[in-house]
């Protein structure tokens, strides 16, 4: 479950944020999570509940999710990439590291693989409350 | 330039010599650490991260788990978030070395290497051709900038005896490692490991790996 090493470096970064803006006990962080890479929710929450500590102990972790939104750059569309259009390996292997999509994934219009991931990519801090 | 092959063969010797040593291949969109060391079977394991298979005596990690054997086309932005996203889920084990295969010269993954791994090591492999060398002392150049330690440069494929590149190196203030002579027999040793540490290539590598075991710090 490479969820856990996610959650690991999410509680890292927030840690990190919280020290920075003075606070001493976090009671909210919110995680932008894309949906390229297939993060398994439950798994996610689990690790971040079994993984929160110090001032962190308290923090109640809300997730938003956000569609895999992709640019070609040769021929300029724009589309939402739904991965359930892919086989296991490939799902797969873009859980892992979701930048292969480039190997797999093709423009719908003019099959080019050179496009950019607009959004829906990663695992990203949104905001972090405290006191 | 060879970097490659003398990553993986400097791994591979490390690795008999008794240490425990990991072998990254960062070179994303041209990898070839796996075709050299012949790298088939076990797979990586999903726990709690990526554990690395255990190769040849070492611990492996490589894009091509992912890509397969398929063109990967990325941009830098891509490169960089697929570094970040390995160093992240990738769990080595205890090590004394981590050997990364970078791609050639001033690229995304150097840069983002220097950002995110302060303690990284370099050694710059060069040829005896003076074009390959100024690429070597731009990247010098720019890693001292940056304040990066720098092992120092070894000489690759080479085929007369001249001192040119060792001169220069010296005069950039930089530890010339020694040179390896251009070993027509390598070509036959790809893809077998046992073969390649038989090879005048591995030997003369295995000379080098005393002096740089003298100038790198342990994991």
């Amino acid at each position: 479950m490479h969820e856990w090493a996610l959650a690991e470096a999410v509680i890292s970064a927030a840690a990190e944020a919280a020290d920075k803006e003075g606070l001493k006990r976090v009671t909210e962080v919110v995680i932008g999570l894309g949906e390229l890479q297939q993060i398994e929710d439950d798994t996610f929450h689990f690790a971040l509940s079994q993984l929160k500590k110090d001032k962190l102990v308290k923090a109640r972790f809300q997730i938003e999710k956000v569609k895999a939104k992709m640019r070609c750059r040769a021929c300029g569309n724009t589309w939402i990439f739904n991965i359930r259009e892919l086989d296991k390996s490939m799902t797969e292997a873009i859980h892992f590291v979701p930048e292969v999509a480039h190997v797999y994934v093709k423009c719908p219009k003019c099959s080019s693989p050179d496009f950019e991931v607009l959004e829906g990519r990663g695992v990203w801090l949104l905001t972090v409350k405290g006191v | 330039m060879g970097k490659s092959l003398l990553a993986s063969t400097l791994a591979l010797v490390l690795a008999k010599k008794g240490f425990k040593v990991g072998l990254f291949d960062l070179d994303f969109t041209s990898p070839s650490t796996h075709l050299i060391l012949g790298i088939k079977g076990p797979q990586p394991i999903e726990d709690k991260g990526i554990i690395p298979p255990q190769i040849h005596g070492l611990e492996y990690m490589s894009i091509i788990y992912y890509s397969g054997n398929n063109p990967a086309p990325l941009r830098g932005a891509d490169v960089s978030n697929a570094l970040i996203e390995l160093l992240t889920v990738v769990k080595w084990g205890r090590l004394d070395y981590l050997v990364l295969d970078m791609p050639p010269g001033i690229s995304d993954a150097t840069l983002d290497l220097m950002r995110l791994i302060r303690n990284a090591e370099f050694l710059m492999v060069t040829t005896p051709s003076q074009l390959a060398f100024e690429t070597v002392k731009k990247l010098a150049d720019l890693l001292r900038e940056l304040g990066a330690s720098v092992i120092g440069v070894v000489e690759n494929m080479k085929m007369t005896e001249t001192d040119s590149i060792q001169r220069q190196t010296k005069a950039l203030g930089l530890a010339f490692l020694g040179t390896v002579p251009f070993d027509k027999n390598l070509e036959n040793a790809l893809g077998k490991p046992d073969r390649l540490l038989a090879t005048v290539f591995s030997e003369k590598i295995k000379l080098l790996t005393s002096k740089i075991e003298n100038q790198t710090s342990k994991l």
